[in-house]
């Protein structure tokens, strides 16, 4: 289904809970990559989170109050966009289907489905973004996240406009398509099973010699940093978002001022 | 309440049907009636020579080995060199099927013939398809005394005679003569689709040949 | 069966430490997705058959009844018995009572999870029937007394030193210094001593990958051809299949087979396909003189016409499991039941109830790699979250995990107190990680930090920062 944007699109950016708690950078990596492509940007105050803990644990009456609220505050907005595959694949998949039985309100989440996308998804299937204006000098390697690869079909695009960064060198990741053990909240309710998981990543991360690790959601991120961190190694970890936008000043994930 | 009456009635109640809705019935009926195929890959849709030559393919690629000999005649004499060039004993099982009993057996007088099903102490058996599957390189064998299924399971080389007008692109085409030869509905107590020697993954998912059937499955092509 | 799925973790802590284990469990890594992917993508029509092949399953459910119906009439035309079993017991008496009637001693038994779901072969020992396991990785199991850890390859968990070791313990009537260093030595040896058992067995169970109703066929998938001589071989042949085995027409059963191989072992056709239709005819000179079929509900009925019907679709295949990060990590007996990975993660649940199984629907990343290579197109990860949700709405999750989502819920649906909330909270966390970045310890964190270090927030929160900033922007112009 692809339409043709207008020219200069309204997008409602969804931050996701993450990014606003943890990593404002991405946030701010988000708006610039939009401001680019001649988007108009607004971010609704109403927005807090998705709502996947509750839908993910069961609590689906939480889970529709929130999706409401959410419809309720992005529905105006030609798109809505959020920096994570996770978050995007909530609202455009999950919504629709958390809200089937509800008259009222099934319409309401399809016709926000159709028009939420993944930031990088938007860019590329959307605006036609294939190129970014930025420089990263150095190697890096990327990991597909669950929802956005296998959701939302994103693949090639971060790789397609990873290859257009200056100075970048883009390797390939073992497994990149196997899960890294985040699974929300999954990653603190069966610890030991993450860890599992995140091992092998992490050592497939070793192993292509990149020197940054980029991924599309902070979930993902933030466990795979958290374990590279523990292991000792030097692989940084960003969101993809930060070196398309150039904006690679803030410490990466799990570093501090002091490194 | 038997335990059927028990089962059905809770399918029914899970359905929320009572089993006598005409439209379902005939559905069903129908269905069964018409047994249309669903899809069929391309693969299999090619002339004779097309179909033999893929059958070969596909068979060889499962390990089996395939042999085409110009006519029925010439069968007995490949039988011998193959068990030759096996170091297999020159005697074999097969059953009364006429297709084996026809073949000129004078000229191999070396090769012994045994009837029968097979006890599990036959080293070689030679049995007729009435079918193969271009697709996947795979026989079609029916029970009954022309062929007995030990024959296909106890010996260790299995020889399989195969006419290549009978092989077939897929095994819809199987399933259709086989309507027509036994009558829709019904079935031999045994078809077995055979697609290459027994084999075994289960000690640390090394492939082996040979589990507990044939370690060995000779196909020789007719015409 | 050992029902240990309520000891989910402690099972998880045992796999993750078993070195053995882990050593077996790097062949399900990768050889079962490269075989799979090499199969599928030789197969242009691989997506199309998925679409029909999902049909045909949902088409036959949801006239299932009638199917069945259709199934017995066409068994009784051909002499054989059909048998309904409502539980796990039922079945179990059911196959005892034939083997009682028949003076049977020694019963020799194809692969069968259902076998397995019904735990049919302690009931056989305990009544002076050996029942003799002979896919050879189920031989295996037997020899050491545990069950299968996959459906597909039940001794994927047991490594070829471990059988030399097992071979040599049991079969002590063999010369004690022969060679098993390979495994066709290994293969050789079982088939050997397994041939015996055939001949000798005074009946053959097997399950059924099909019911096909337009025939009254039953239909067995195997590589090693010991269901066929489980089968053939003794004077009784029991088939135990559950009732959504049933497929319509031999078309139907094809158009599944077409993916069943495939998905498993990436095998374009299993080696024995066989289709078994009623006992021996009157001039057979071999096979069964007696067909029984025993058709097993256990749980599924109240799987239909509900939001767990997809699963029904199941094959069996393995699928799930050979791409599942969770299975990868710990294998098949950590999940505790007899269904192992996704599949057995939605199905376990309906068969042996919610509250001894919960953790399992909740054991997964929902990564939905299962749902991807499903051949059947079952939306597993849709369905553990249903069992999630009765879970919460029967209040059998752990308390301090409800309230801590309901805790969690209610700020969320307030963004001013949650922004206020989380806004002092990162502030605090900023401040304390800014130095290196990350923390290594934090209260209440424990289940993050235990194996890797939490990344500290930045500090502010983007909604502050982003507030701070557009007003800013306002005072300049």
């Amino acid at each position: 289904m692809k339409r043709t944007p207008p020219q200069h699109p309204h997008v409602g950016l969804f931050v996701t809970c993450l990014v606003d708690l943890f990593r404002p950078s991405v946030g701010f990596a988000a708006i610039k990559l939009l401001e680019e492509a001649s988007c108009t940007i607004d971010v609704p105050a109403a927005q807090t989170c998705c709502g996947q803990p509750a839908y993910n644990s069961g609590d689906r009456a939480d889970a529709r109050a929130i999706a409401k609220s959410v419809i309720e505050a992005f529905e105006p907005y030609d798109y809505v966009v959020a920096p994570s595959g996770s978050c995007a694949g909530m609202l455009k998949k999950h919504y629709p289907a958390l809200l089937a039985d509800d008259a009222q309100w099934r319409p309401r989440a399809e016709r926000m489905a159709a028009h939420t996308f993944e930031l990088v998804s938007f860019l590329t299937d959307v605006l036609g973004v294939t190129a970014v204006a930025a420089r990263h000098d150095g190697s890096v390697t990327y990991h597909d996240s669950c929802s956005g690869l296998r959701e939302l079909g994103i693949q090639t695009q971060p790789r397609q406009l990873l290859r257009s960064v200056d100075g970048l060198e883009l390797l390939e990741l073992k497994n990149a398509d196997v899960c890294c053990g985040f699974g929300g909240t999954f990653c603190v309710k069966y610890s030991d099973l993450s860890n599992a998981i995140v091992e092998r990543k992490t050592a497939d991360i070793a192993e292509s010699g990149a020197e940054t690790l980029l991924a599309g959601d902070l979930g993902c991120l933030m466990n795979m940093a958290g374990k590279l961190k523990r292991e000792g190694r030097a692989t940084k970890s960003r969101h993809v978002a930060e070196v398309l936008a150039g904006m690679t000043d803030a410490p990466a994930i799990g570093e501090g001022v002091s490194e | 309440m038997s335990g059927r009456d028990v089962v059905l009635r809770k399918v029914r109640r899970a359905l929320g049907v009572t089993g006598e809705e005409a439209a379902r019935r005939s559905a069903v009926a129908e269905r069964l009636k018409k047994s249309e195929p669903n899809i069929i890959p391309e693969r299999g849709k090619r002339d004779r020579e097309g179909r033999v030559a893929l059958f070969r393919e596909m068979a060889e690629a499962v390990s089996a080995t395939v042999e085409r000999v110009a006519a029925s005649d010439d069968v007995p004499t490949a039988i011998a060199r193959y068990l030759r060039e096996q170091n297999l004993p020159a005697a074999f099982r097969a059953g009364a099927d006429p297709a084996i009993g026809a073949l000129p057996w004078d000229r191999e007088p070396n090769l012994t013939r045994l009837s029968g099903a097979s006890d599990g102490r036959d080293t070689v058996g030679l049995s007729c398809a009435i079918a193969g599957v271009a697709e996947s390189g795979t026989l079609v064998l029916v029970s009954g005394p022309d062929n007995p299924t030990t024959i296909n399971f106890l010996p260790d080389a299995h020889i399989v005679m195969l006419s290549a007008d009978d092989i077939a692109g897929d095994y819809e085409t199987v399933w259709q003569r086989m309507r027509e030869r036994f009558g829709a509905g019904k079935a031999p107590r045994t078809v077995n689709l055979v697609t290459g020697p027994s084999r075994s993954a289960d000690i640390e998912q090394t492939l082996i040949l040979g589990a507990h059937g044939p370690r060995a499955l000779h196909i020789i092509v007719v015409g | 069966m050992n029902l240990t799925a309520d000891r989910f973790k402690d099972n998880v802590r045992v796999a993750l430490d078993d070195d053995q284990l882990q050593r077996a469990l790097t062949h399900v890594r990768s050889n079962f997705i490269e075989r799979r992917a090499k199969a599928v993508d030789a197969l242009p029509e691989f997506e199309a058959l998925r679409e029909a092949a999902r049909a045909v399953k949902d088409h036959a459910l949801t006239h299932l009844d009638l199917y069945l119906e259709a199934y017995e009439t066409r068994v009784a035309e051909s002499g054989g018995h059909v048998h309904y079993a409502e539980t796990a017991a039922d079945a179990r008496d059911v196959i005892l009572n034939i083997c009682r009637k028949a003076g049977a001693r020694t019963v020799t038994k194809g692969k069968s999870m259902i076998a397995e779901e019904v735990d049919l072969n302690n009931h056989l020992e305990a009544h002076g029937v050996e029942p003799v396991e002979t896919d050879l990785g189920e031989y295996i199991i037997q020899l050491r007394g545990e069950v299968p850890s996959h459906i597909i390859a039940p001794a994927v968990h047991v490594n070829q030193d471990q059988v030399e070791a097992d071979f040599r313990r049991v079969h002590t009537h063999l010369a004690a210094e022969r060679d098993l260093a390979e495994p066709t030595s290994l293969l050789a040896e079982a088939r050997g001593v397994l041939r015996d058992r055939f001949l000798a067995a005074d009946v053959g169970i097997t399950g059924a990958n099909f019911l096909v109703a337009e025939t009254g066929t039953s239909i067995i998938v195997t590589n090693e051809g010991n269901g066929d001589l489980t089968q053939i071989l003794p004077r009784i042949h029991i088939v135990i299949a559950s009732i959504e085995k049933i497929v319509p027409t031999l078309e139907d059963a094809t158009t599944i087979l077409r993916l069943l191989a495939r998905s498993a072992t990436g095998q374009d056709m299993s080696v024995y396909t066989t289709l078994s239709t009623g006992p021996r005819r009157p001039d057979d000179p071999d096979g069964p003189d007696e067909y029984h079929v025993v058709i097993l509900d256990n749980g599924r009925t109240a799987m239909l016409g509900t939001e767990f019907q997809d699963m029904l679709r199941c094959i069996r295949c393995g699928a799930c499991m050979n791409h599942c990060p969770v299975y990868h990590a710990v294998g098949g007996h950590a999940y505790g039941a007899t269904y192992p990975g996704p599949m057995g993660q939605v199905l376990d649940p309906a068969i042996f109830g919610l509250k001894a199984t919960h953790d399992l629907p909740n054991a997964s990343t929902f990564c939905g790699r299962c749902e991807s290579v499903c051949p059947m197109k079952i939306p597993l990860p849709k369905m553990m979250r249903h069992w999630r949700d009765k879970e919460f709405e029967r209040g059998l999750s752990p308390a301090p995990q409800r309230w801590g989502i309901r805790a969690w819920a209610f700020l969320a649906r307030r963004p001013a107190l949650y922004r206020l909330a989380t806004g002092l909270m990162m502030r605090a966390l900023g401040n304390l990680g800014s130095d290196r970045g990350r923390f290594q310890m934090l209260p209440f964190a424990g289940g993050w930090t235990a194996h890797r270090d939490l990344p500290a927030p930045e500090g502010r929160t983007f909604m502050s920062a982003y507030r701070a900033k557009a007003q800013n922007k306002g005072r300049k112009t």
